[in-house]
């Protein structure tokens, strides 16, 4: 059996992040509502930056509760992307360096989105994981939780079905 | 009647994060209120098609079917997302203004039922539709 030399560590991250990067920053909604990443390995955890712009309840105060709905749905289509096209910017068929210029992978799509609000989002970062339950060729089914300042006291949870993109270098059938 | 619709008005475009998505109120009263969004490119969720992304859907969704709640004749006063659930029936054509219809079809002492149909300049095919259970508090 052929011995290959493991890629040193910064390539693989390298790869990984900028693969990230563009595929969460290309979009300007995620920018506006300043949604970024935490990558560890192919884990994700979704962050919500918190600024005034995202209350919605001025005198509790307390986060827009479309706001906790975007970011859960942020987090779920982003995820379950990344989880779908993870295999591919590994061996490489994904160029990271062409999704940074624009050339971005189709995402999936929402079909429905089921959110149900646990408590009131204090006016501070929010954090997010998502779970995909079931991921086939045409539809995925996502669980996703949201917290604040305690993992085990969650401050929003959904459930969402999603339309997935067709294989891009396949023949569709 | 009229002060407490007034009051919503002013509520709603009181919202930071509504102000922030360029949400209009242009209808409200007796458990109905209708709210538009205008198009805006920081709102995308697609950059090689300009469709706007769900969330922003979601957060008018939300805030309509919260106004409608609070409008309602026997919502003593303000009101919270217990749970809501969105279905997207199609892409919103870019560059046209998303307009939001709620009501609030049943209230009692502590919760409320809405529902939500958004739609673009085609009106006879829905963007989303959405329903949801909200609280009632005490005014």
């Amino acid at each position: 059996m052929a011995w290959t030399t493991p890629e040193p560590v910064q390539v693989v991250k390298q790869r990984r992040d900028a693969a990230l990067k563009a595929l969460t920053e290309g979009v300007p909604y995620i920018r506006f509502l300043d949604i970024s990443f935490d990558r560890r390995g192919d884990e994700l955890t979704g962050v919500l930056n918190f600024d005034d712009k995202l209350i919605g309840n001025p005198f509790l105060p307390a986060i827009h509760g479309g706001v906790t709905a975007a970011f859960l749905e942020v987090t779920a289509i982003i995820t379950l992307g990344w989880l779908n096209l993870f295999p591919d910017i590994e061996s490489g068929v994904i160029d990271a360096q062409q999704m940074a210029d624009g050339d971005l992978p189709r995402l999936p799509k929402t079909i429905d989105f089921t959110v149900d609000y646990l408590r009131s989002g204090l006016p501070r970062d929010a954090y997010a994981r998502a779970r995909v339950n079931r991921s086939g060729r045409r539809y995925a089914s996502v669980h996703v939780e949201a917290w604040q300042d305690h993992h085990d006291k969650l401050y929003a949870q959904a459930s969402g079905h999603f339309l997935m993109p067709p294989p891009a270098d396949k023949p569709r059938g | 009647m009229v002060d407490k619709t007034k009051i919503a008005r002013q509520f709603i475009e009181a919202i930071p994060h509504a102000r922030a998505l360029g949400m209009e109120l242009t209808e409200i009263g007796e458990g109905r209120a209708v709210i538009r969004m205008p198009y805006d490119e920081k709102l995308v969720g697609d950059p090689k098609t300009g469709v706007i992304h769900g969330g922003a859907v979601s957060a008018l969704m939300d805030t309509c079917c919260g106004a409608a709640v609070m409008s309602h004749p026997s919502a003593p006063g303000g009101t919270a997302t217990i749970d809501l659930r969105i279905d997207y029936m199609r892409a919103a054509t870019p560059g046209q203004t998303i307009t939001t219809t709620a009501t609030c079809y049943h209230i009692t002492r502590t919760v409320a039922f809405a529902r939500a149909t958004a739609v673009d300049d085609d009106t006879d095919r829905p963007v989303a539709t959405a329903a949801g259970a909200f609280t009632v508090e005490a005014g």
